[in-house]
């Protein structure tokens, strides 16, 4: 048996190994920087960050597969390599201030950053089982790092422990539903997998329900659903801000990109089965979700759990199942980047090292203080509650309607209820920046500036704003990019 | 000739008994031993397949397995050590700065 790799297999890992190139590079920079200034690391990453989405922007529409059929660089992965990508640097430019006011401005912060990026497109150009393990597991390593980076502090330790010790709980349920499905079917190859499941009699091993069980148990835990969602809020109150607003966008995308492909290109047999526990568990995510961001005075805790109901609603796209529905998530998952992190982006530019702004009651009186970031916030809350002419809205229409097109009613009207709820704790943001006087203890005061935070308050709220107003474009290119992933399975 | 049954058994406990000690001890040490007994037991299951399958991917996937495994221990007890300087204990009962 030979084994010879040709240009296609290392085309199709281009834009992965260019962040993982460059992560090590900003390694070795930070390791000879003799002026300790990180923050041209920053930019050093944002450039990686740009070089790897040209190349993957080159990739799209050649079809190219490597490794055996092992990788695919699909129209689904493309998009959403862009969407970890953009977050990425969101969150980069989010990151810069932010690390270097509370001194742990480490290269290696960035180069995490790179890895866990890498690690998230492989996970979702991945068409075989084990390069999905590995593509998570990169991620996943990055992030327990990324959530402990404050040595010195309690909280971020805790988060860190925390996020590890359920994180690889959670690896070992997502390996064993894997081993279940390669006993059963004989192979780790998606479509082979299908071919498998096809026939009855693989079908009727038990195996494999037990393998799809723990695989749905395993990413039920990465992309915290509803009752797997225990850890999120503490390990997103813990760690490091610019670390949360990552964790609660790209890694869950990343998680919903895999799912979906290992469900419709590898188990689409089993449908029927897996879209009825999934109903379950969409109903479950978005109303515990919404009941217990309802009691928070936390605003980190309160868009940890926002980040749970969110999640629900995504699900609710993904039992309905077909393009529209797909679609749709790939537009929510856009969507909820751009208003996630810009919220973040807005609490990290308010805060300073002296006093962290993270409570409802830092924010009284904000509107009059700094009107045009109090404007912005606004804008990230009503679009998260889903208020048309907001990407939020565009993303919720398309979910619901797609839904109630396939006959979820029920479900649909469970979502739109849940929206309604979430309106009194994204109104109580802006309720008490507008309508609530400062008090001698919280003192509303201006912010430091700093340019790419505001760089990076403004393309989110562009984006949210763009998306709500002309969101044709980007649906029709999602609905386009999971059209690929349905005809193959 | 053990029968992949036997395996699967063998495999099956050692899972079972992974996921008890996670739920059931304090010590976050015991804690990540008994992760690693669960990856191990998924180890145990891939060679049982691969054996009665007569297929190789299952005997690549444990060396995948195995190194994953080992740098999900570099790190983790990386984060330990740390955690352990600024508290002097690995008790998860204790880490209730962050309401659960």
């Amino acid at each position: 048996m030979s084994f010879t790799l040709s240009a296609a297999d290392f085309l199709s890992v281009l834009p992965e190994s260019i962040l993982f190139a460059m992560g090590m590079v900003v390694l070795v920079f930070e390791m000879f920087g003799t002026g300790r200034d990180t923050r041209n690391l920053a930019y050093l990453s944002l450039l990686s960050l740009l070089v790897s989405g040209f190349a993957l922007h080159r990739l799209a529409g050649r079809g190219i597969t490597g490794f055996g059929g092992s990788i695919t660089a699909d129209p689904f992965a493309i998009v959403l390599g862009m969407i970890f990508l953009l977050v990425v640097a969101l969150i980069v430019l989010v990151s810069i201030r932010y690390l270097h006011d509370r001194g742990v401005g480490h290269g290696e912060y960035y180069a995490l950053l790179l890895f866990a990026c890498g690690g998230m497109m492989l996970m979702v150009s991945s068409t075989d089982l084990l390069t999905i393990f590995i593509g998570l597991e990169i991620l996943s390593i990055s992030s327990y790092v990324l959530c402990g980076l404050i040595q010195g502090d309690l909280r971020s330790n805790e988060s860190a422990l925390k996020y590890f010790l359920l994180g690889a709980f959670a690896t070992g349920f997502l390996l064993y539903g894997m081993v279940l499905l390669y006993g059963a079917t004989g192979s780790i190859r998606l479509p082979e997998i299908a071919a498998a499941v096809n026939r009855s009699e693989v079908r009727g091993n038990p195996m494999i329900w037990y393998g799809l069980g723990l695989i749905l148990v395993g990413f039920g835990f990465k992309i915290a659903l509803v009752p797997f969602h225990m850890w999120t809020p503490d390990v997103y109150e813990g760690a490091p801000t610019p670390v949360t607003a990552f964790l609660s966008s790209a890694p869950k995308a990343a998680g919903f990109g895999a799912l979906i492909r290992i469900l419709t290109e590898g188990l689409g047999a089993l449908t029927p089965e897996w879209s009825q526990v999934l109903w379950v568990v969409a109903a479950l995510t978005m109303t515990v979700g919404n009941a217990l961001a309802l009691q928070q005075d936390n605003i980190k805790r309160m868009l940890a759990y926002s980040s749970i109901a969110h999640a629900g609603y995504i699900l609710v796209a993904l039992v309905a199942g077909g393009r529209d529905s797909l679609g749709g998530v790939l537009f929510y998952l856009l969507a909820y980047a751009f208003m996630n992190s810009g919220a973040f982006a807005v609490l990290i530019l308010a805060s300073s090292p002296v006093r962290e702004r993270v409570t409802f009651e830092d924010y009284r009186g904000y509107g009059y203080v700094e009107p045009a970031l109090a404007l912005a916030m606004v804008v990230f809350m009503l679009s998260l509650t889903g208020i048309p002419l907001t990407a939020g809205f565009a993303g919720k229409f398309q979910i619901f309607k797609s839904a109630i097109d396939k006959g979820y009613v029920w479900l649909a009207v469970i979502g739109l209820l849940n929206s309604v709820v979430s309106v009194y704790y994204y109104l109580r943001m802006i309720v008490v920046m507008y309508m609530q006087r400062p008090t001698a203890e919280h003192p509303p005061e201006r912010v430091v500036p700093s340019v790419p935070l505001y760089v990076a308050v403004a393309a989110s709220a562009l984006g949210v704003l763009y998306l709500g107003v002309f969101p044709a474009g980007w649906l029709e290119l999602s609905v386009r990019s999971v059209t690929s992933l349905l005809a193959g399975g | 000739m053990i029968p992949v049954t036997h395996v699967l058994v063998l495999s099956a406990a050692l899972f079972a008994i992974g996921v008890s000690g996670v739920i059931l001890r304090r010590n976050a040490i015991v804690v990540f031993m008994s992760v690693e007994l669960m990856l191990n037991a998924v180890n145990v299951a891939f060679v049982g397949f691969a054996y009665g399958l007569n297929s190789m991917t299952g005997i690549m996937f444990v060396l995948f397995v195995l190194v994953v495994a080992a740098t999900e221990a570099v790190v983790g007890l990386a984060i330990m050590l740390a955690i352990f300087r600024n508290r002097g204990t690995l008790n998860i009962d204790e880490f209730n700065l962050l309401r659960w």
